[in-house]
């Protein structure tokens, strides 16, 4: 019964999910090897809130948005979404969910059909959720480019009539068509304006006041997370190092990774500048290590017992958790 | 204005691209100053010119469709303009270099690094293989890649894309250039190689004693190396000065406004400020001061006058002649930043 009613609160539970990639090489494709692009990773998201996933490129973050959208099946791990494991499910049975897990891309320009009105490519979902060519469905359509500050006119222009801005707005409005609880923005600004990315942020937080949206915001830039974020989760290497409500983290960071991404932030306030660590440039072959901890070779505070033993995922404080078990004996 | 420590300075530089009817005018008017040993940051939004600037001071705007229509580049006592295609490839790589945004683009990928630093230097020094070979050893050592020996012989598609940022900048410094122009270097990596290239650049400046154009979007990385600002939009200088100056000070309502704008901790909870509407379109700018469609500030007069640079000392100049003469006036307040 109390699992349940923690259901009820958490949208989202991803529970040690794994997905490796095969390496194959020679003439017969064997497989050489695995790419561990994500490695024992949980975490949980609570309806309304955001959680965001910073990392460098290639850490995972975007394959975790895959299996969560089951565009990839994970090899391992659960994903519970509303209290169902959508990794049991068949694709016909997955159909319905589909509509509340949306997910905007990051490049607004690669992801309109170029050849398809902006209103073609909004009502495309309203199709799908059944809602007949018509009255009904012109209203929802003007309804939701209102919602995203476009004019109804521009349900009959094509995607490059707009500034990339616009488009994200449109890719925003699409997602919406379907009543999604759960939308995966999936570094949704880093391709626009600095001028432009205010205004985004400032709409998805609109919308999520408005609809009680939850969103997963992938992103690699710290600022804008710790800005957007309730949680956020540090990922390297396919698996996440520190888990923490964002003023928590930034408060009081426990792992050496999250501490070096935290000191690299460029902070736009000359004359406060604090002392940069510098990382080690990172010259392993970067997600086929073998055992011990994904950050060995870079830590400042490596020990031998770091190259030997699989670290642990520990709890260090309320909702804090870190992979690092010198950061959690602290 | 001109000191006598002035390396390059661009006067009134305007170049527009020409297609059909319709005529960008990338560049409008623009005119900085790069002092010896100074890094001097262009900041601005795509589009703004920044990079079509930069370019030009190499001489590699495509004519047609680009054109240089006025203006001049002054370095050391020529005027780069008007240098023919030669005298310019003197001075191209070996006066003036350039580190580009997108390393695995910018490098060939069927030519070794040996082969990519050495053509840099054999271009412009007749020198031997061998030495050439322990040039190309030094400059790898001199950006931190680690056992550059073995390094010389990998093909770009073997470095992460930190490593062959710092090739292209080995590359940038092979022929010891008074000038390094360096257009987004950073953007396309990850924070924490970021850091690491900035400290590179930087540390680079003070052992070589040279000139930096840093040429960005990304206000945190200004903060964090530029000695001098100039921010762009739309094809002008809307305001320079010292990286002080613009960040504590800004006197421009865009900049007030792209400051205030940017997301941080300090600002959670709160509504961000955002800069309506979007960066015009440089072939259909709007008449007068091109930010005023977007200024909270503007007043009729915006439309139809060009905006003067007005002066606030110190070197501190913004081209917005209505907060000037509100923050002149004893009955309104000085302008606060948003």
């Amino acid at each position: 019964m109390e699992s349940k009613s923690k259901d009820k609160q958490m949208i989202l539970r991803v529970q040690n999910l794994k997905k490796y990639f095969p390496i194959r090489r020679g003439f017969f494709q064997k497989i050489a090897g695995w790419v561990k692009a994500v490695d024992d990773v949980s975490f949980e998201i609570e309806q309304g809130k955001t959680l965001g996933l910073v990392g460098e490129s290639g850490c995972g973050k975007t394959t975790v948005a895959r299996l969560i959208l089951k565009l990839l099946e994970p090899d391992n791990g659960k994903i519970i979404f509303r209290g169902i494991d959508i990794g049991e499910l068949t694709e016909k049975e997955m159909k319905p969910l589909r509509k509340k897990i949306q997910i905007v891309f990051q490049d607004p320009f690669g992801s309109l059909n170029p050849r398809m009105t902006t209103g073609l490519s909004i009502e495309e979902g309203l199709r799908i959720l059944g809602i007949k060519r018509g009255k009904k469905r012109k209203e929802r359509l003007e309804k939701l480019l209102k919602m995203v500050g476009m004019s109804p006119e521009s349900a009959d222009r094509y995607p490059h009539e707009f500034s990339g801005g616009q488009r994200q707005r449109i890719c925003i409005a699409r997602a919406l068509s379907v009543d999604p609880s759960l939308v995966v923005c999936d570094e949704p600004i880093s391709a626009l304006d600095v001028s432009i990315q205010a205004q985004i942020i400032n709409l998805l937080k609109d919308l999520q006041d408005r609809l009680g949206l939850s969103y997963l915001f992938i992103s690699h830039d710290l600022n804008v997370v710790s800005y957007l974020c309730s949680t956020i989760s540090v990922m390297y290497k396919g698996q996440i190092m520190e888990s923490a409500p964002a003023e928590e983290l930034f408060e009081n960071p426990r792992h050496p990774y999250t501490l070096s991404l935290i000191s690299a932030i460029p902070d736009p306030a000359p004359g406060l500048r604090r002392k940069i660590e510098i990382l080690e440039p990172d010259l392993s072959d970067s997600l086929i290590t073998s055992k011990g901890c994904r950050f060995q070779g870079r830590c400042p505070m490596e020990e031998p017992r770091c190259l030997e033993e699989e670290i642990s995922f520990e709890k260090v404080g309320e909702k804090h958790f870190v992979r690092c078990w010198k950061a959690a004996k602290k | 204005m001109t000191n006598d420590n002035t390396l390059i300075s661009v006067q009134d530089l305007k170049v527009y691209f020409r297609s059909g009817h319709e005529c960008a005018r990338a560049v409008d008017g623009i005119s900085f100053e790069i002092r010896q040993e100074e890094t001097v940051c262009l900041v601005g939004e795509s589009g703004c010119g920044k990079t079509v600037s930069a370019l030009s001071i190499l001489g590699l705007i495509q004519t047609p469709p680009g054109e240089i229509a006025g203006g001049q580049i002054m370095f050391q006592g020529k005027n780069l303009l008007e240098l023919d295609e030669e005298d310019m490839q003197k001075i191209r790589g070996n006066r003036i270099a350039m580190v580009f945004q997108e390393p695995l683009t910018s490098l060939n990928p069927v030519f070794t690094i040996e082969d990519q630093i050495g053509e840099a230097i054999s271009i412009h020094k007749n020198i031997g293989s061998g030495e050439l070979r322990d040039c190309c050893i030094k400059l790898l050592k001199d950006v931190g890649i680690p056992s550059p020996v073995q390094r010389l012989k990998d093909y770009p598609h073997q470095l992460s894309g930190g490593q062959r940022q710092r090739v292209m900048i080995a590359m940038a410094l092979a022929c010891d250039p008074d000038l390094i122009i360096a257009d987004e270097p950073t953007t396309a990596l990850d924070v924490t190689v970021q850091a690491q290239i900035l400290q590179l650049l930087k540390s680079i400046q003070e052992t070589r004693s040279m000139s930096i154009l840093y040429i960005t979007h990304d206000l945190g990385v200004v903060a964090n190396i530029a000695h001098r600002v100039y921010v762009m939009y739309s094809g002008i200088v809307t305001e320079q000065g010292n990286a002080a100056q613009i960040f504590h000070h800004a006197r421009h309502p865009y900049t007030q406004g792209l400051l205030a704008s940017l997301p941080s901790r300090s600002k959670r909870g709160k509504r961000l400020f955002s800069i309506p509407g979007t960066v015009p379109n440089p072939a259909y700018k709007p008449a007068g001061c091109p930010f005023h469609p977007r200024c909270p500030h503007a007043i009729p007069i915006c439309g139809k006058e060009y905006p003067k640079m007005c002066d606030y000392g110190q070197a501190h100049l913004a081209r917005c002649p209505v907060l000037f003469k509100n923050s002149h006036n004893p009955d309104k307040p000085e302008p606060k930043s948003i």
